[in-house]
């Protein structure tokens, strides 16, 4: 019998699918799947470094995505979750998911899957939050500027979005929590990382990145915001649950003016 | 922009103000895709962007170019006699505004209304060359929302279509009696003819479509409109059946309920103060959701025996306990349109246990886990499991049951409204 095996990979996606191939391919007994920042030994697993390897993973997403088209979308969102142990959870779903003739993306009374379509649900929802509570804020430079927060990874998904919504502006959005940022020059969306010298949240306090103009459009916005409010029908609880308070401090419509 | 910028934010708290009360924020239906490098790109699912704190979604700049109005409707705040602030804005203002709020990404795209000043076509043409604007110069391809103006005539209903995601013509009251009460100085024909073009030229344009490629799209999601609700006296089977009648013959893709909120002392009106019927709105949506998702007749949740919808049950659960025959349902045998009349099951939880259910035979834990909402749902269904103990149950004691053990979000308004009648 083989010793059991905790497999160490990069952190990225692409890591983890080289690390999926190499564990079908060495038939071993997998004890963990862990990201290199975050990788704790196993008393009796041995651990094994995985270089991330394009074709490996390609093969992997492939094989995935023939089985079914709603699986590999399933495993790629749970996956951003970055939720503990989510390597795990999905190697086990892609064992399943091979065992298996029929695709087992909608068997929803089995645990594993249930998770993973529940995380996947997660985090679909706040791709499509980001989609809706990004506030650009137009630099001195002509850049459409956003600072986001979100709990979990979405910056990969909702790229396509913008790129095709903003295709004749310059724009930043910049994940604070994961320090790296997307970026679109007018031709392509590029991940970059940089050094911020301030946040950038809806505060009153006036940034010298900004022109007037910017902060006109915002007061605008604020004052939009609360004509719109119907005083008669006010539902405060409805409201929270529809902004989570976690948004508000980047969203120009809650600055108090 | 900055030296009018104070002119421009009291116009726009005045016109904002006075459009917040049409409902519609819809702004999906319609795929305008962006190839052509501008702004702007519509793929057919809206986008809330924000929720106004009485919870209501904010997708749309929604504004009125202007709320002078040569009209005197009783239920509107911009009627003529009305003593309110007035103001217009220019053409450009509103292109600017939609511009650029949606470069920030705070909006889907405009919904634009106006009260109706010199003449119907007067303004329309208004309001059609904003739409005009902001497609032939700015390249953009989001939503626009236009307010047809009724009265106004055939030619300019065309234009605006072409420009256009969706029109829509407030039929406002729903009985043509209320109607005379309140708007006096309106027809019913006004409201219908608009409608009625609008419907046409969709026909048309897509039947065209068919054969010529390159037909321009008119108005690709549809058109809309809304009643309110609680203004004159009527029932809630007026209120559906009228529905009903937009759905059919004017192939509405919506119909909005909005409850009437007091702006006018008028002795024809509940005076100013009485609460916003929310609740009762509230179940009308259920009873539209019912109708256009669920498979249900209009005439099995309202008829003369039923004029008015539960206010203590949703509509569906008061349809099923009036109809207990039909239940219990085995959820591992029956038809989708089946178990979409259950209590409890949305189409999300019908469509989930159908997929599930190809696997495995469920039982209650399963349902429980999928996310069914058990606490209604187990009086009306059976599946996997031998725990069963509401066969032949009246209707009367699964209410007491149900209401016993929930906790609604309407609950406590609803014994205030209890205690009003008391």
């Amino acid at each position: 019998m083989n010793a059991t095996k905790t497999l160490i990979y990069d952190g990225s996606f692409n890591g983890f699918l080289t690390a999926i191939f190499v564990a079908f391919d060495e038939k071993s007994q997998i004890a963990d799947i862990q990201k290199n920042s975050a990788s704790q030994n196993g008393l009796f697993s041995e651990p094994e470094t995985i270089f991330t390897q394009m074709d490996k993973a390609k093969r992997v997403w492939n094989g995935i995505h023939k089985k079914s088209h709603n699986a590999i979308k399933d495993i790629y969102f749970a996956f951003l979750s970055e939720n503990k142990g989510i390597e795990l959870v999905l190697y086990r779903y892609i064992c399943k998911l091979f065992a298996a003739n029929t695709s087992i993306a909608s068997d929803y009374s089995d645990d594993i899957v249930l998770k993973t379509s529940q995380l996947a649900r997660s985090v679909g929802r706040e791709k499509h939050r980001m989609e809706a509570f990004v506030r650009f804020q137009l630099t001195k430079d002509e850049i459409y500027f956003a600072n986001i927060e979100p709990d979990f990874d979405v910056l990969p998904l909702i790229s396509k979005h913008f790129r095709s919504r903003y295709a004749d502006q310059q724009w930043l959005i910049y994940d604070i929590k994961r320090k790296y940022g997307i970026f679109y020059d007018l031709n392509q969306v590029e991940v970059v990382s940089l050094d911020l010298d301030e946040i950038h949240t809806n505060s009153l306090n006036k940034s010298a990145h900004f022109g007037d103009e910017e902060y006109n459009y915002q007061d605008l916005w604020n004052n939009y915001f609360k004509s719109t409010n119907i005083k008669s029908r006010i539902n405060l609880k409805l409201h929270k649950q529809h902004v989570p308070k976690r948004y508000w401090k980047y969203l120009s419509e809650k600055k108090v003016v | 922009m900055s030296l009018s910028f104070d002119r421009i934010k009291e116009k726009l708290n005045i016109l904002a103000d006075a459009a917040k009360y049409d409902v519609s924020c819809s702004s999906s239906g319609s795929v305008r895709k962006n190839n052509s490098k501008g702004l702007g790109d519509s793929s057919g699912m809206g986008i809330c962007h924000s929720y106004t704190e009485d919870g209501r979604c904010v997708s749309l700049l929604k504004i009125l170019l202007t709320n002078h109005c040569i009209f005197d409707c009783a239920y509107c705040v911009t009627r003529k006699s009305n003593d309110v602030q007035r103001a217009a804005f220019k053409i450009q203002e509103v292109v600017d505004l939609t511009i650029n709020f949606y470069r920030r990404n705070y909006i889907e795209g405009l919904f634009l209304s106006s009260g109706i000043f010199k003449s119907p076509d007067y303004t329309m043409e208004r309001l059609v060359a904003v739409a005009k604007k902001l497609r032939l110069e700015e390249n953009f391809n989001g939503y626009i929302h236009l307010k047809s103006i009724p009265g106004a005539s055939d030619e300019l209903m065309r234009e605006a279509g072409l420009y256009a995601d969706r029109l829509s013509v407030n039929i406002e009251i729903p009985t043509i009696s209320g109607l005379k009460l309140l708007a006096p100085d309106k027809k019913h024909e006004d409201f219908t003819k608009p409608m009625l073009k609008v419907k046409n030229e969709i026909i048309q344009y897509k039947s065209e479509k068919k054969i010529i490629k390159s037909t321009p799209k008119y108005a690709p999601a549809g058109q809309s409109t809304q009643m309110i609700v609680g203004a004159t006296g009527e029932s809630d089977k007026d209120i559906m059946y009228s529905a009903t009648h937009y759905y059919k013959n004017y192939n509405m893709k919506r119909v909005y309920y909005s409850g009437y909120v007091p702006v006018a002392e008028d002795n024809r009106l509940p005076a100013i103060g009485t609460q916003v019927p929310m609740l009762r709105e509230n179940r009308l949506y259920q009873t539209d959701w019912l109708l256009r998702f669920y498979g249900f007749g209009v005439q099995e949740l309202l008829n003369n025996d039923h004029p008015n919808l539960d206010m203590d049950v949703d509509p569906k659960l008061g349809w099923a306990l009036r109809n207990m025959q039909y239940f219990p349902v085995d959820i591992n045998k029956a038809d989708k349109s089946v178990l979409a009349r259950v209590p409890g099951l949305g189409m999300k939880s019908v469509h989930k246990i159908i997929n599930a259910r190809k696997f495995r035979n469920l039982n209650w834990e399963h349902l429980q886990k999928i996310g069914v909402a058990l606490n209604r749902a187990k009086y009306f269904i059976i599946c996997d499991s031998n725990k069963w103990d509401h066969s032949d149950m009246e209707g009367t004691k699964v209410k007491g049951l149900i209401l016993q053990n929930s906790v609604g979000k309407f609950r406590k308004e609803y014994s205030n409204q209890l205690q009003l009648f008391s």
